[in-house]
């Protein structure tokens, strides 16, 4: 039983990883008592479980995600919304707070309309058919002002960071209201530009750097920098 | 753009079948793993065309017609003549062939059989030219699927060394760099009989000429040429896995034994 | 441009090549990974004069509809040279040899791929050949198995290719253009380097099978050089960020 590259060791698809009594996590498969990686990222081995976690990849919809998309089409009783993954996904119009049935396209183009921008919560998903989403629920709706920015879905666990660390650390420091969606899409609003920008520039800078040590630290930094030493408090510009 | 090939119409229970026998040494049709299926050669069918030879091997069924004309050489190649090899996989051939410019499998067919007749200079060009840099042979080979039942680079291959075999052009002469024909014909120059083999690799094993549900079922395709001297002189791999080394190597090896067979059958009917 | 003439020689008294390799000499091989904004993954390489371009995307939702499989994803693949690639002007539209190197192409990166995760979608592999130069279809598979691998896209190993071919009777190593064009046999080979699994094999010219062994073993060889190089590009530019905002020793975590 012999680990083949050190914990938190980048590895490459095909590479061989672990042999032996170990079991296969996510993004590596065993075969004939081997294990090898099959994406492009970190090696994490907890117990005797090894894993890898990816520096890339597309997102795939799971029940229970809060995701940021756009309406693309109004259908007859709902709307076709594209979440940045391989497959749209579907707001049933029942999804909705507040309307009876049946629906005239009208009635839906009122509620939501093409191009519009939504914050949502996966409700079903699996391989036959494409992932239903619902607004039904605090805080979902429709997005009506803020910046968006689209990153690597594989990058928001270190976006939140743990307990939500991250997330709340970048909140406070740039006074903004931020979403955050599974699929990759963050949506900022705050009530100074500046502080919408450094959030901007703070969250492409972990997603370039997720795979680094010290992150949080250099993140701080990085936001005192730009925002001058100011200091925001729950959204209060100065 | 090359797209995954839809799924092939056989329910999975046929599938297994197929490959559970393999796995136990047999095939469907009962053939050994390296036999052919029954190969008849018919020459000289098309009395328009310079040659041509029909091929039943199994159920497949492919016509090649052979066509000589004069045209223009390669600027690369001013004393040579040309060959031009074509595949057809026209509609009434098969539920899945539909009408069209040639697409993928068409255009990898004539370019495989092509190479085998190219590569070992089955041909002799050089012998094709009228007038170097003005006007040369060009020797063109069709060839028409009609019937689909697996295997239809080894039938087309068959089909056209016996076309090219059965060619007659008319005797000519040479006369202020035009084309003079006289009576009387002469055969095609060929100085060599190259000979396409394809197995199948399904499960671990390696079958000769997959028949068509043999070929619905198989992991990896090869097919190797081997010319009069038993060197290998084209090769293609097909299909959606991979091999392993030691197949690559068995497989031209077994390729290399069946050429002869295949090509006695072929000067047979030739003749 | 001048018509090319014969050259006299493919390999000098010295044993050298016309451009004074070795016969088991690779050409240079530059390899750049995630080289365009828009592709989810993409990658350059250069080898002798070949410049190629490779993009990936997907795994996407299949437009149209139909093309889509139930139970895994469509690959798709197109190779395509520039006009201006090559020595004579190149039509736009694509030749027989497109059409064909694209379905070799996409056969010799299937394996590779685990197409079953993402049903009913389309993987895209786009290759543009800027410069061709002998040797274009290994070149653009390794490039291919690169941006396959920087996208994200879930592969059982890396596919690595090479040639081999035969130059003045003698076995010799990745050919040239003039090399393939005047030489006795050319093999392109491509491998899944983790299981020794060939997933392309191409061969024109004329080999005893004493040789095409002897080749085959070379070439798998080879293809494990390449694959080295694959992956030192492939991890390259996060080890760099990592040295950069880590410091050269990698400071140990304080406050994740």
């Amino acid at each position: 039983m012999e680990l083949h590259v050190e914990k938190r060791q980048l590895v490459a698809p095909g590479e061989i990883v672990a042999e032996g009594a170990y079991y296969a996590g996510e993004n590596v498969y065993k075969e004939n008592d081997r294990i090898f990686a099959l994406r492009l990222g970190l090696l994490e081995v907890v117990g005797n479980r090894v894993h890898v976690v990816p520096i890339k990849g597309c997102y795939i919809p799971y029940i229970g995600d809060p995701v940021i998309g756009r309406i693309v089409d109004i259908g007859m009783s709902g709307w076709s919304v594209d979440i940045n993954a391989p497959y749209p996904a579907l707001l049933p119009a029942s999804e909705t707070f507040g309307h009876r049935q049946p629906f005239q396209k009208a009635d839906l183009t009122k509620i939501f309309d093409v191009g519009d921008l939504v914050l949502a919560k996966v409700i079903a998903f699996d391989r036959t058919r494409d992932p239903l989403i619902t607004v039904k629920g605090p805080e979902l709706g429709k997005a009506t002002s803020g910046r968006i920015v689209k990153i690597s879905p594989t990058k928001i666990p270190r976006l939140i960071g743990r307990k939500g660390s991250m997330i709340s650390t970048l909140k406070k420091q740039t006074g903004c209201q931020i979403m955050v969606g599974q699929n990759g899409i963050v949506l900022i609003s705050g009530k100074s530009p500046e502080g919408e920008r450094a959030a901007v520039s703070a969250i492409y800078m972990i997603e370039r750097e997720a795979h680094t040590k010290g992150l949080t630290d250099r993140i701080q930094e990085m936001i005192r920098k730009e925002l001058g030493g100011e200091q925001f408090v729950s959204g209060k510009a100065p | 753009m090359s797209s995954t090939p839809q799924r092939s119409p056989m329910a999975r229970i046929e599938q297994r079948s197929v490959v559970d026998m393999i796995s136990h040494g047999k095939r469907i049709d009962g053939r050994s793993f390296t036999d052919y299926r029954d190969l008849k050669i018919e020459v000289g069918i098309i009395e328009k065309a310079n040659g041509s030879a029909q091929v039943f091997l199994g159920k497949t069924k492919v016509m090649v017609g052979v066509k000589v004309e004069t045209g223009d050489p390669f600027p690369d190649t001013p004393n040579e003549g040309i060959l031009t090899v074509n595949a057809e996989l026209v509609p009434l051939a098969s539920p899945s062939f539909e009408p069209g410019p040639p697409d993928e499998n068409s255009i990898e067919l004539a370019r495989v059989v092509d190479r085998g007749v190219r590569e070992s200079k089955a041909i002799d060009l050089e012998q094709l030219c009228v007038e170097p840099g003005k006007k040369v042979f060009v020797v063109f080979v069709d060839i028409y699927v009609l019937d689909h039942d697996g295997n239809l680079i080894d039938a087309s291959a068959v089909a056209s060394l016996a076309a090219l075999l059965n060619a007659r052009m008319s005797n000519y002469e040479i006369k202020g760099g035009e084309v003079i024909y006289k009576p009387g014909y002469r055969p095609l120059p060929i100085k060599n009989r190259p000979i396409t083999v394809t197995l199948a690799k399904i499960g671990n094993s390696l079958v000769v000429d997959p028949c068509l549900e043999e070929e619905q079922v198989m992991s990896a395709r090869l097919t190797a040429a081997i010319d009069e001297s038993g060197k290998v002189c084209a090769m293609q791999k097909g299909g959606l896995e991979g091999l392993t080394i030691e197949e690559l190597k068995a497989a031209v090896q077994i390729a290399s034994k069946k050429s002869n067979e295949i090509r006695e059958k072929i000067s047979e009917a030739a003749r | 441009m001048f018509q090319e003439k014969r050259p006299e020689k493919l390999i000098d008294l010295n044993g050298l090549r016309l451009d004074g390799r070795k016969l088991d000499q690779l050409r240079q091989i530059k390899l750049e990974v995630g080289v365009l904004d828009k592709a989810d993954g993409s990658a350059y390489v250069e080898q002798g004069k070949n410049r190629i371009l490779v993009a990936v995307y997907g795994p996407r939702e299949a437009h149209p509809k139909h093309i889509a499989l139930p139970d895994r994803a469509v690959v798709r693949c197109r190779y395509h040279m520039a006009p201006f690639s090559t020595e004579e002007r190149k039509s736009p539209a694509p030749s027989r040899r497109e059409m064909e190197l694209s379905k070799v192409m996409r056969e010799a990166l299937e394996p590779a791929v685990l197409s079953e995760n993402y049903p009913r979608t389309t993987i895209d592999i786009f290759v543009e050949v800027l410069q061709s130069d002998g040797g274009s279809r290994c070149a653009a598979i390794n490039g291919a198995s690169l941006a396959l691998a920087d996208a994200g896209i879930p592969m059982k190993s890396l596919v690595s290719a090479c040639a081999v071919g035969k130059i003045e009777g003698q076995i010799a190593l990745d050919l040239s253009d003039l090399e393939d064009k005047y030489g006795e046999a050319d093999m392109p080979i491509a491998l899944m380097p983790s299981f020794s699994k060939i997933t392309l094999v191409q061969m024109d010219g004329s080999l005893t099978l004493e040789e095409f062994a002897k080749a085959v073993d070379m070439a798998v060889e080879i293809c494990k050089q390449i694959h080295e190089m694959q992956k030192t590009a492939l991890k390259g530019e996060y080890l760099l960020i990592k040295e950069e905002v880590e410091g050269k020793e990698g400071s140990e975590g304080a406050g994740e």
